[in-house]
């Protein structure tokens, strides 16, 4: 055991003594958290609207005040025609335009309709989306009102009733939603991936690559003793990092952990010893450090980050990628996390995603043991 | 002077004999971005709906064929079980759970109105805001259906109605990959610039061949340009590559000048390139140029609009990422590509992308040194 | 760090590598302490000394790769502080690892190398032919040199620093690890190359090869310790060999 305890003092110093590296590993968590707290966000506010008012009147101007007082709406220009939108919109000067026809206010009094045209940026389809349902309901709520103002003129009209179905509605989980909930638990996943998957391959393919890995072999550490060895810092190293995460969002962006925190903490390290086994089995393929950190990449981070539903959601991908995601941990890690941190569930409903983590880390274990040991010996 | 074109001519070879970069420059990107592409949306299809309707009336039912057939739901109705709904929500199966209450036809057809009640699963982040929307959009508009001017009643004296069309410039098929690529070509462009040329300086450090070069009467001008060349003519290669293949496999729009957007990733591979430099005057070894690169772009990429909108970030983030290139060849490459801008429209981008590069590059020579101090 | 001009008048012209009291420190470590010393145009000057005795460090300096930290220095005639640039047009080098391209092949080192160093096409292809026959090497120059045994790719790595015809080649431990015929044979080159007038300085640890210098100087901790021709030492100080003289110089260290 004391040539074990040695191999591992070995290790921590090869840690110490490469302070750039380091400097990565302990700022990486740190500074991701806030990125995505601050910056990755997909709520849509102030958006940049663009007004085309051939002939303002009070009707137009009565609904360009609505617009204006929405809160989620900032006028930045008012053109007298349509062919002025097209720059502004390349620029991304305006997202949004609302066009009103000439003599507006005079259709909409007399004549059956008047005609409204809102004109959105769908680069983004999603942004385009929500703009529309915005501007929209501004429209819908503005509509009604006049046809309740209409009510009170009774010499002028018929009062008319208007169905109005009103939708009353919860946000489940996630009230306020703020990104930065959804995106901590897959954020752990990702920097676990970094720190166990890619760490760990590149420091094994090292020692195979200077030769080092000979002279460890030829001594009376066995090969499993070895591979504690190097492994086992980054174990550390990655509980560490799942605790700072987890303060970080605790303190800075209050996201909630409603669930038990001694789970979400032993699935932490279920999913390290997932990521661990995994970079053992890269390492195991290869003797250059720079084939084994491109294989890392592609074969854990990329996916953990585009398929585990981190980002992206899992069901909006083509049916193709949704199957994959299935054998990919980091997927199961992050509905883990997200359900014990937002949800508050617990193993009953999680024992088929922990199942599945088990049982994944157990085969991979013994394939790159194996593979490990028939590519020395 | 011909030295630098007998160094690019030496890193040239380096570059095709070397299996593993030639990986990396040209295998790995491009599967990258056939996966990204293919992953990286926020686009709803079918969202997973209960549909609870304890009225069950013909009003009711009116609802729940509309939803059916607007084709963004994948309902499955549960009679009367509101417990079942819940479950359903807590354990992530649907994004949404609409109860419709008793009542829901006679209230309308007494008063006029109706509650209805929508349980959105916000776990689902953004997911949940558009299948919100789409919910919303469909209740109004049965609403609307529902009153009685729809009877077509040709009362001149009908009230105020407005026609409103909407029209959706740009991606009109809301196809999330058109949106996608042309950030993902950006990301691929920055990778091949950045990381490549770090560790491919880094590596020279590591073997002594730098101090080899650094011995001879080589100025580090000459070095520089003969080392980054290559990579610049990569970077553009790499461009034209997944132009293509987005143009092949995903038919992504290309609305303005394809040269124009050339001419732009000239002068932003300056910038990938120097920051490159830059990282590998920080480092002794290869396996920290990848590190510290792969850290400082990813901080580049998140921060750059690609995957979220610059203008959903919080506000003093939104000021930061103006010192981002990448925000800004994001914001051209779109604007080229998707909204056919030219060159009048990009001009402040781009005008920020050339004092970048001219920033960078003065910063990463200077760092850059032949005698040690 | 001050700059000594050293006096005109003095051995400028002559010498073709002059170091006077060059120092070097790291931090609080002084790796080079004070050295001085002269090599004569022509001259093989053996730089000897144990791992981590400062030659590396002091060849950095002399071929204008570190700066120094105090004290002075001139290499064909060119001062190390303020003409390390000129300095690199008239030396060679070969430094202690291998530095050629090794996916490159043994002809494109070559022209990459006659490149820099401003030869003309003609002059690259007739000296790099020249040099690959007197190497043994033409048969397999257009194979990556990664190929070639390790003694063949010293021996190139030394003709490499030759190719522009150098007045001054420094040698950073050019044979170690390889085997003793290698070793002679590269000694001969050595000579050959002294002998039309280009200045070798070269460093080892190996002590026998001390007997094959004009001169020699022995560094122990940063300091020169012994200078001399070899029979010169070994007479003034009583042994029988380099390594004797060695061992006694090392041991209070």
């Amino acid at each position: 055991m004391s040539a074990l305890r040695g191999l591992l003092r070995k290790e921590i110093v090869h840690i110490r003594r490469d302070p750039r590296t380091l400097t990565v590993l302990i700022a990486l968590p740190v500074v991701q958290v806030v990125l995505f707290g601050y910056a990755i966000r997909t709520d849509v506010t102030n958006v940049r609207l663009a007004i085309v008012d051939p002939m303002p009147d009070h009707a137009t101007l009565d609904l360009r005040n609505r617009f204006a007082a929405a809160g989620v709406f900032r006028i930045v220009a008012v053109v007298p025609r349509t062919e002025n939108l097209e720059p502004l919109f390349q620029t991304g000067a305006a997202q949004q335009a609302v066009v009103f026809e000439p003599d507006f206010g005079d259709h909409l009094e007399n004549t059956p309709s008047a005609r409204l045209q809102i004109i959105t940026d769908a680069t983004d389809p999603n942004t385009g989306a929500l703009l529309d349902a915005y501007a929209s309901s501004v429209i819908d709520v503005w509509q009604r009102e006049l046809a309740s103002r209409d009510v009170v003129s009774a010499l002028r009209r018929t009062p008319r009733t208007r169905v109005v179905i009103v939708p009353q509605t919860r946000m489940r989980f996630n009230p306020t939603r703020e990104s930065s909930n959804l995106f901590v638990p897959g954020l752990m996943a990702f920097v676990l991936t970094i720190i166990s998957s890619l760490m760990t391959a590149i420091s094994l393919t090292r020692e195979k690559e200077t030769g080092t890995m000979e002279s460890l072999l030829v001594s009376p550490l066995k090969p499993w003793q070895i591979i504690v060895g190097k492994v086992a810092p980054y174990l550390v190293i990655g509980f560490i990092s799942v605790v700072t995460i987890l303060l970080e969002a605790l303190l800075l962006f209050r996201v909630p952990l409603r669930g038990n925190v001694l789970l979400l903490l032993a699935e932490g390290g279920l999913f390290i010893l997932t990521s661990l086994s995994l970079g053992i089995l890269v390492s195991a393929r290869t003797s250059s450090q720079r084939v084994a950190m491109i294989g890392a990449l592609v074969g854990t981070l990329l996916p953990n980050v585009l398929l585990s539903g981190f980002i992206f959601p899992v069901e909006s991908m083509p049916a193709v990628l949704q199957a994959f995601a299935f054998v990919i941990p980091g997927r199961w890690f992050v509905e883990i996390a997200r359900g014990i941190m937002l949800k508050g569930v617990g193993l009953d409903y999680l024992w088929q995603a922990t199942l599945i983590l088990g049982v994944t880390t157990l085969l991979l274990l013994a394939a790159s043991t194996r593979s490990f040991k028939t590519r020395l010996e | 002077m011909h030295r630098i074109l007998y160094l690019a001519q030496a890193e040239v070879l380096h570059v095709i004999r070397d299996r593993a970069t030639l990986a990396q420059v040209f295998v790995v990107p491009m599967v990258q971005l056939l996966i990204l592409a293919n992953a990286a949306t926020f686009q709803i299809r079918n969202s997973d709906t209960y549909i609870v309707d304890l009225d069950r009336t013909t009003v009711s039912r009116g609802l729940v064929t509309r939803m059916r057939a607007s084709g963004h739901f994948r309902i499955e109705e549960i009679s009367s079980s509101l417990d079942r709904a819940n479950e359903g929500l807590l354990a992530g199966d649907v994004t949404l759970a609409i109860v419709i209450p008793h009542d829901f036809e006679r209230n309308i057809v007494r008063a006029g109105q109706a509650p209805i009640e929508l349980s959105v699963n916000a776990e689902k982040g953004s997911a949940a805001g558009i299948v919100q929307a789409y919910a919303l959009r469909i209740i109004n508009d049965y609403a609307a259906e529902l009153s009685p001017e729809a009877a077509g009643e040709a009362d001149a004296r009908h009230p105020a109605r407005i026609d409103v069309s909407v029209r959706s410039r740009y991606n009109a098929t809301q196809n999330y990959k058109h949106y996608m690529v042309p950030g993902i070509l950006v990301a691929l462009v920055t990778l091949i610039g950045t990381l490549l040329t770090a560790q491919n300086i880094a590596r020279e450090k590591e073997l002594g061949t730098l101090e080899q070069l650094n011995v001879t009467p080589i100025t580090r001008g000459q070095f520089i340009a003969g080392k980054l060349l290559p990579f610049w003519a990569l970077g553009l290669i790499e461009l034209a590559l997944g132009l293509a293949l987005g143009r092949l496999v995903f038919d992504i729009p290309l609305r303005g000048s394809v040269l124009l957007l050339f001419g732009v990733a000239s002068v932003y591979l300056f910038v990938a390139l120097g920051v490159g430099l830059w990282i590998s005057t920080l480092v002794e070894t290869q396996q920290q140029a990848m590190f510290v690169s792969f850290f400082i772009i990813n901080i580049y990429l998140l921060m750059s609009g690609l995957f979220t909108p610059i203008d959903s970030m919080a506000p003093w983030v939104q000021v930061v990422t103006q010192v981002n290139p990448v925000r800004h060849f994001v914001a051209i490459s779109r604007a080229i590509l998707v909204k056919g801008a030219g060159p009048a429209e990009i001009a402040r981008p781009f005008l920020i992308l050339l004092t970048t590069a001219i920033v960078v590059l003065t910063f990463a020579i200077r760092q850059h040194r032949k005698v040690a101090r | 760090m001050t700059p000594e001009p050293v006096s005109a008048a003095a051995s400028a012209k002559t010498d073709a590598i002059e170091a006077k009291d060059l120092t070097r420190t790291f931090g609080g470590f002084t790796a080079v302490d004070h050295i001085t010393f002269s090599v004569r145009v022509g001259e093989v000057f053996g730089f000897l000394g144990a791992n981590g005795a400062g030659k590396t460090t002091a060849i950095r300096m002399l071929t204008g790769l570190l700066t120094p930290s105090g004290g002075s220095a001139r290499v064909a005639g060119h001062d190390v502080y303020t003409e390390s640039e000129a300095i690199k047009r008239n030396i060679g080098y070969m430094s202690q690892q291998f530095s050629l391209y090794e996916d490159l092949t043994a002809r494109e080192n070559i022209r990459l190398y006659g490149g820099i160093y401003d030869l003309s096409r003609a002059q690259i292809r007739e000296r790099g032919d020249r040099m690959l026959e007197q190497l043994g090497l033409s048969a397999v120059g257009n194979r990556p040199v990664r190929d070639l045994p390790l003694g063949w790719r010293q021996k190139l790595a030394f003709s490499v620093a030759l190719l522009h015809r150098p007045r001054v080649v420094f040698l950073d431990e050019p044979t170690s690890g390889v085997d003793p015929i290698t070793r002679r044979q590269f000694w001969e080159s050595i000579y050959e190359t002294a002998s039309s007038g280009t200045t070798v300085l070269v460093t080892t640890h190996y002590m026998d090869e001390a007997e094959y210098c004009d001169r020699i100087s022995i560094m122990v901790a940063g300091k020169i310790a012994a200078m001399g021709t070899p029979a010169d030492l070994k007479h003034d100080r009583g042994v029988a060999s380099i390594d004797d003289l060695f061992v006694q110089l090392a041991r209070p260290a």
